[in-house]
């Protein structure tokens, strides 16, 4: 009976029940593609990382990001990082921002990848075009099919120039976007050096590769010993740093996480609105079941139902929409992530944002005279 | 009378409103309710009548005295504990019935055993069974929208007695009702008094209810000040009015 009470209490006013299906599903669409923004940015910035195969990321001192860790490293480190006991590969990765000369006129930036696939830490991933060979060609590059308008060319064979020297497009890959905007160029570690006018010893990262049983902690702590000038993170600490620096030293992330928290204070104030004006509407249904003998908790859980039945309705319609605009963004320069987990997550949060709403129209409730059904 | 009483309210007192405005509703009344009895708690607007039925149906409490409900004093105990005594022992007939809009009148019925826990088949087979008992077989799923005032009342009386009280208190059960309804819903109440052995008090003001009264209870100004009693062996359709008979007997 609680679950027909809650339902019928629900469905008795239409438009109130809009009102509040409609804030839970605003709140809900707005939360959906800001977190979704985030966790697409997130994806974006930490791609390359999560990619790279590789158990310790050795780093020039201070180096923010990926994109912005100078070019600083030397064979000296590597030569030291080999002789560490308990490493088995020492790989170079060569990354920085060039500028890029369209085929037409004007300029642009991207960001050069200089790793040799051989060596088994990086490479350019979801090629629908080329291979990893023609790349190793001369002039060879793969870059995103996304990006052809904002480099200027027209597809693959199409030719620019990166810094000092010419570029081929050999290669396109699918869905490796940039969060900076600047599109990846991937590209053997030895053109990426003449590109850039590096020296042939000069590395961004060094990724290293631990032998079989081999404890990460205390490599790293051998590592950080040796290595004078240079950091030891592991992945996990790259890949924060990455995204402290790109999502909140920018303050991209805050924005988009404000807007979240945002979504979600709107939807609680308007739940909790139309639930405290049902519930005051139908106060003296609930005195009734005081009277009649009802515990405080069971007129809580009619009133909880209410709330858990427009989280749920109010969840699909929101979701529904959310996912329209999720698929809708996947061509664009940022586009919104929904995940299994994130789907979850919001379903949690529609569910807790109606309970905290239903807070007040408990208190409300609370404080039923049952003797007020005597004056009536 | 022989019967173990079912409610004993000894010297209530109640006291509302505070300071300057504070009134003295209740000063002092003793009232004890036995099974089978249909009872009438009368007097002038004022007197404290609801007042009474409040503190005797565990919902407002005295300022002083003590009650005793099916043998469980009252006194000291919490809101959530004189629910529980609510719903165990007493049902409830309100003037304006308080139905609730939005469920049938059979959900209005099977929400008063849902609170108490019962749910399933049995209850709704107990909904179903009260509602025949009441005359309302064929109406059980109609909403109170759809029922005469009369019909919600008794819908009202199927809901107050679900759940087998042994006390049904009713607050002006036939105000709101025309004649013939009245003396249905009252000849309802003695029935449920006599046949089911409980104690049925309601506070009315309304002279066609005396007639089926076992016993009327006077109050004015918060105390009671006369009662009268059916005489043994007499049928209720054959009392038509206590006061004339008591004049006659004087």
């Amino acid at each position: 009976m609680i679950f027909t009470l809650a339902f019928r209490n629900l469905f008795h006013d239409r438009i109130r029940l809009a009102v509040t299906l409609i804030g839970i599903l605003f709140s809900i669409v707005l939360v959906a593609v800001q977190l979704g923004l985030y966790f697409g940015a997130s994806r974006m910035i930490t791609a390359n990382i999560d990619r790279a195969k590789g158990d310790l990321w050795i780093t020039a001192f201070g180096a923010k990001s990926y994109e912005d860790g100078g070019m600083l490293l030397t064979q000296r480190e590597r030569h030291q990082a080999l002789a560490t006991p308990g490493v088995d590969r020492v790989i170079p990765l060569v990354v920085s921002f060039a500028e890029w000369r369209k085929p037409g006129g004007g300029s642009s930036r991207v960001v050069v990848v200089g790793a040799d696939a051989e060596d088994g830490g990086l490479e350019p991933w979801n090629l629908v075009s080329g291979t990893w060979e023609n790349v190793k060609a001369p002039e060879g590059i793969a870059i995103d099919q996304s990006y052809f308008g904002e480099l200027g060319i027209d597809g693959l064979g199409a030719t620019a120039q990166i810094g000092q020297g010419r570029v081929r497009v050999r290669a396109l890959t699918n869905g490796i976007r940039s969060f900076t905007q600047s599109p990846y160029a991937f590209m053997p570690l030895s053109r990426a050096r003449s590109l850039l006018g590096a020296d042939s010893e000069r590395a961004t990262f060094y990724l290293v590769q631990l032998a079989p049983g081999a404890d990460a902690g205390a490599v790293r702590q051998a590592l950080l010993q040796r290595l004078e000038s240079a950091e030891v993170l592991t992945k996990a600490e790259f890949r924060d740093r990455s995204l402290k620096q790109w999502l909140f030293r920018t303050g991209a992330g805050i924005a988009l996480i404000g807007g979240a928290l945002l979504g979600i204070l709107v939807g609680t104030v308007i739940v909790a609105q139309t639930l405290y004006s049902s519930t005051k509407d139908h106060l003296n249904e609930f005195a009734t079941l005081r009277a009649l003998g009802s515990s405080s908790s069971y007129i809580h859980k009619v009133i909880l139902t209410q709330a858990g039945l427009s989280a749920v309705i109010g969840y699909m319609l929101g979701m529904a929409i959310a996912i329209l605009i999720v698929a809708a963004s996947q061509g664009s320069a940022l586009p919104i992530v929904m995940t299994p987990q994130l789907a979850f997550g919001l379903f949690a949060l529609t569910l807790s944002m109606c309970a905290i709403s239903a807070l007040s129209a408990i208190v409300k409730v609370t404080k039923i005279d049952p003797a007020t059904v005597f004056s009536r | 009378m022989t019967s173990t009483p079912v409610l004993i309210a000894r010297n209530i007192v109640k006291e509302l409103g505070e300071g300057a405005a504070k009134i003295v509703a209740l000063k002092g009344v003793d009232i004890t309710l036995v099974p089978g009895e249909l009872t009438l708690l009368m007097g002038p607007s004022g007197s404290g009548k609801t007042t009474l039925l409040s503190i005797l149906g565990c919902i407002l409490s005295p300022t002083s005295g003590t009650i005793e409900v099916a043998g469980t004093s009252t006194t000291g105990l919490g809101p959530e504990e004189l629910a529980e005594l609510r719903r165990r022992h007493l049902g409830f007939i309100f003037q304006s019935y308080n139905l609730f809009p939005t469920l049938s009148a059979l959900e209005n019925v099977r929400i008063a055993l849902d609170v108490r826990g019962d749910s399933g088949y049995p209850a709704a087979a107990r909904a179903e069974e009260v509602l025949r008992e009441v005359g309302l077989a064929n109406r059980m799923r109609n909403y109170p929208g759809n029922l005469s005032g009369g019909e919600q009342q008794r819908v009202a009386v199927a809901r107050a007695i679900a759940t087998s009280p042994s006390i049904v208190l009713a607050d002006e059960p036939t105000a709101a009702l025309d004649s013939e309804n009245g003396h249905a819903v009252m000849a309802l109440l003695s029935r449920i008094a006599r046949e089911q052995n409980r104690s049925v008090l309601a506070v009315t003001h309304d002279p066609r209810t005396l007639g089926y009264a076992d016993r009327v209870i006077k109050i004015e100004d918060g105390l009671i000040v006369g009662e009268d009693r059916r005489p043994q062996g007499l049928d209720a359709p054959e009392i038509t009015d206590l006061t004339k008979r008591r004049k006659a007997h004087a």
